[in-house]
């Protein structure tokens, strides 16, 4: 059954990629700035934050040495973040976002996903190559190491898309999961470690942290990035298991439930 | 050889009296449902071959947009099965999920890749799309800007740009202009006779008519009629008037349909020419007297006797009702019997052609339908005295021949 609905999504491979196209396409037309603006939110972001809190509240924050080195630190949070969250929340709106398309023509609705995981794989990165880029001035580039963060994304973006399809079924039905996945998203943001290091919290609330699967990734990222060391791959490996638990979610909400969305779009 | 094959197919909404209610049913872990069914479509089954055109006919609501959605695949029926082979491409409502940013080139690109044509054909085949589509410079415009019309031609154009296996076509074609839809059909046409299985929704009597093999009638969501045209149509007319009484005899491979409440009822049909009081075959051009002699049932306010002449396909020749001749006869009472006598001369075609009588209170049908007959009386008209013509109407031309120095 599976294998069906596989085959069916690779045969429509074409479709998939011209609607990533697409997506950027629609973005930047009728804007000046056009692909810029992919950048300049995030870019915004990080000044804003290094600013207040490098600059204005003067904080050396413990364990991070250099001027340089809290900015590299919340870029490379926020990165990985930016990620997991435009994936996980584009994928939960995707099917009512394209209900016009799914209610006019017969095609194997797991496309959708995709596309949004091409979009957000494309989006990131063009901000790492950036990001890069500015390591690289900064004489800040980790080496060999850097191949540690292809696992690392690869299992960001899995949670994400697991997470966001398993949303995007339930949202057809209950509206309201799109409302409140917004706001966990804004709770969740606060709780990673990503404007601050985990090192300022009390024992009892960096406890807490273990239980959230995208500090370790994360974490795992500022270890590259920073540390310039292969992550550990212990806790990486609990993710990944969070991750298959919501694909198989995921599978089984959409081989009971898939066929009525239709009626409920 | 069979393209698309119902079985008992159903298919059923449901609807549950609150969100709470629904989330309660998925999560209990012992199957219990809390929700009504209402049954849209109920143990439908008809085959379709190769080559064949079916004609889906019904009022609104009848359930035939549902059923199409599930001969596409869009939505999954809740009973019995379907099967397609070959490729099926579907015009249903309007558009198919064009993206009004995108311009009509770009947006047949994605609709044509969800058609199952692969990406090179298409690009190969891209110009004669837009030739098709005949929409000029809007081809590279935002389909945002386009009126109905021009979007059902993109559509259309795009849905057959190769010629599909099985080919559905819901009421899309009406937002055409005479000309795209002349074009359209040709194009129909040409599929059809190449072995493409066609399935047509219309309320247009001659498109179903032209070009249907078979029509079914669709009547709150059960297969009430599988037939010729003819027929099925005839009895839909007969449904649309909300009549008790609907009757149907074959006779040598024609039916006859008999409709209406009973009021009055016509007890004899006469085609008079010439010396005899009731032809069977007539002259080209021959002047006749039609005679319908009506007896009535019940008391009525008002009596309108109308007539059509229809040549074999079923289309009207020409038809009136004494409403518009302003003859209506009334009030009658129980047992009355009146002839109504209409001459006038068959310049009509050689060819076999039937009479419908209608006898009804009012204008049309629809107000009060006393009784409806459809192949009342049969006859042949014959031309042994004008010169040849084809075609049904006889209009003689007078002739001259000149030149212009």
């Amino acid at each position: 059954m599976l294998k069906q609905h596989a085959s069916a999504v690779y045969a429509n491979r074409d479709f998939i990629f011209a609607s990533i196209r697409r997506e950027f396409e629609i973005r930047y037309r009728n804007s000046l700035l056009g692909a810029m603006w992919t950048v300049l939110n995030p870019l915004a972001l990080i000044v804003i934050y290094t600013v207040i809190f490098s600059k204005i509240m003067q904080a050396r924050l413990p364990g991070l040495d250099g001027p340089y080195a809290y900015s590299i630190y919340l870029c490379t949070g926020i990165l990985f973040w930016g990620v997991f969250s435009e994936i996980a929340l584009r994928a939960q709106g995707i099917f009512l976002e394209q209900a016009n398309l799914l209610k006019k023509i017969n095609f194997p609705r797991l496309c959708l996903p995709l596309v949004v995981v091409g979009s957000g794989l494309i989006n990131f990165a063009i901000m790492f190559a950036l990001f890069l880029a500015v390591l690289v001035a900064l004489e800040a580039l980790p080496g060999w190491e850097l191949l540690g963060l292809i696992p690392v994304l690869g299992i960001t973006v899995w949670l994400a898309i697991a997470l966001g399809v398993s949303l995007g079924i339930l949202n057809v039905f209950f509206r309201d999961i799109g409302h409140f996945f917004g706001v966990v998203l804004q709770f969740w943001f606060w709780l990673t470690p990503i404007v601050y290091p985990a090192s300022i919290l009390p024992e009892q609330a960096q406890g807490v942290l273990l239980f959230n699967p995208l500090a370790h990734c994360i974490a795992a990222a500022h270890t590259v990035i920073l540390d310039h060391t292969m992550p550990p791959w212990r806790p990486l490996l609990g993710v990944a298991l969070v991750a298959a638990l919501l694909s198989v979610l995921a599978v089984r909400l959409y081989l009971q439930h898939g066929a009525d969305m239709q009626d409920e779009l | 050889m069979t393209v698309v094959s119902l079985q008992g197919v159903g298919k059923a909404f449901r609807r549950y009296p609150s969100q709470w209610a629904r989330l309660w049913e998925w999560i209990n872990p012992w199957p219990r449902d809390r929700h009504e069914k209402t049954w849209v479509l109920r143990d439908v089954s008809f085959e379709l071959v190769a080559g064949e055109a079916v004609g889906l006919v019904g009022m609104n609501g009848a359930g035939k947009s549902t059923l199409l959605k599930i001969i596409t695949g869009i939505t999954q029926p809740s009973a019995g099965a379907v099967q397609v082979a070959g490729r099926l491409s579907a015009l249903l409502e309007l558009g198919m999920g064009f993206h009004p940013d995108f311009t009509g080139r770009q947006n047949v690109l994605t609709a044509g890749q969800l058609l199952g044509i692969p990406l090179e054909r298409l690009e190969q085949l891209m110009p004669e799309i837009e030739q098709f589509a005949e929409i000029g410079s809007y081809f590279d415009q935002p389909v945002r800007v386009y009126s109905s019309g021009m979007q059902m031609r993109l559509a259309f154009s795009v849905a057959t740009a190769e010629r599909p296996d099985v080919l559905i076509v819901d009421e899309a074609l009406s937002v055409g202009d005479a000309y795209f839809q002349h074009k359209s059909f040709d194009r129909i046409r040409q599929f059809k006779a190449a072995g493409t299985a066609l399935l047509l929704v219309s309320h247009d009597r001659f498109a179903l008519q032209s070009i249907c093999d078979r029509a079914i009638l669709l009547s709150g969501g059960t297969v009430a009629q599988d037939a010729d045209p003819e027929s099925v149509l005839d009895y839909y007319n007969a449904t649309l008037s909300g009549v008790e009484r609907i009757e149907q005899q074959t006779e040598g491979g024609r039916t006859r349909t008999r409709s209406g409440d009973g009021s009055a009822g016509v007890t004899a049909v006469q085609l008079g020419t010439g010396n005899e009081a009731d032809a069977d075959t007539i002259q080209t051009g021959a002047a006749v007297s039609l005679s319908v002699a009506v007896r009535v049932e019940r008391d009525v306010d008002r009596l309108v006797c109308g007539y059509a002449i229809r040549n074999r396909l079923g289309q009207d020749m020409y038809g009136v009702n004494t409403f518009h001749t302003d003859n209506v006869v009334g009030p009658l009472a129980a047992g009355d019997e009146l002839v109504f006598r209409f001459a006038f001369a068959m310049n009509l075609g050689p060819g076999e052609y039937s009479i419908a009588t209608a006898l009804a209170g009012g204008e049309t049908h629809l107000e009060g339908n006393y009784e409806w007959r459809d192949l009342a009386k049969v006859f042949t008209v014959v031309n042994t005295q004008e010169w040849v013509f084809s075609g049904c109407v006889w209009m003689a031309p007078k002739v001259s021949v000149e030149r212009p120095s």
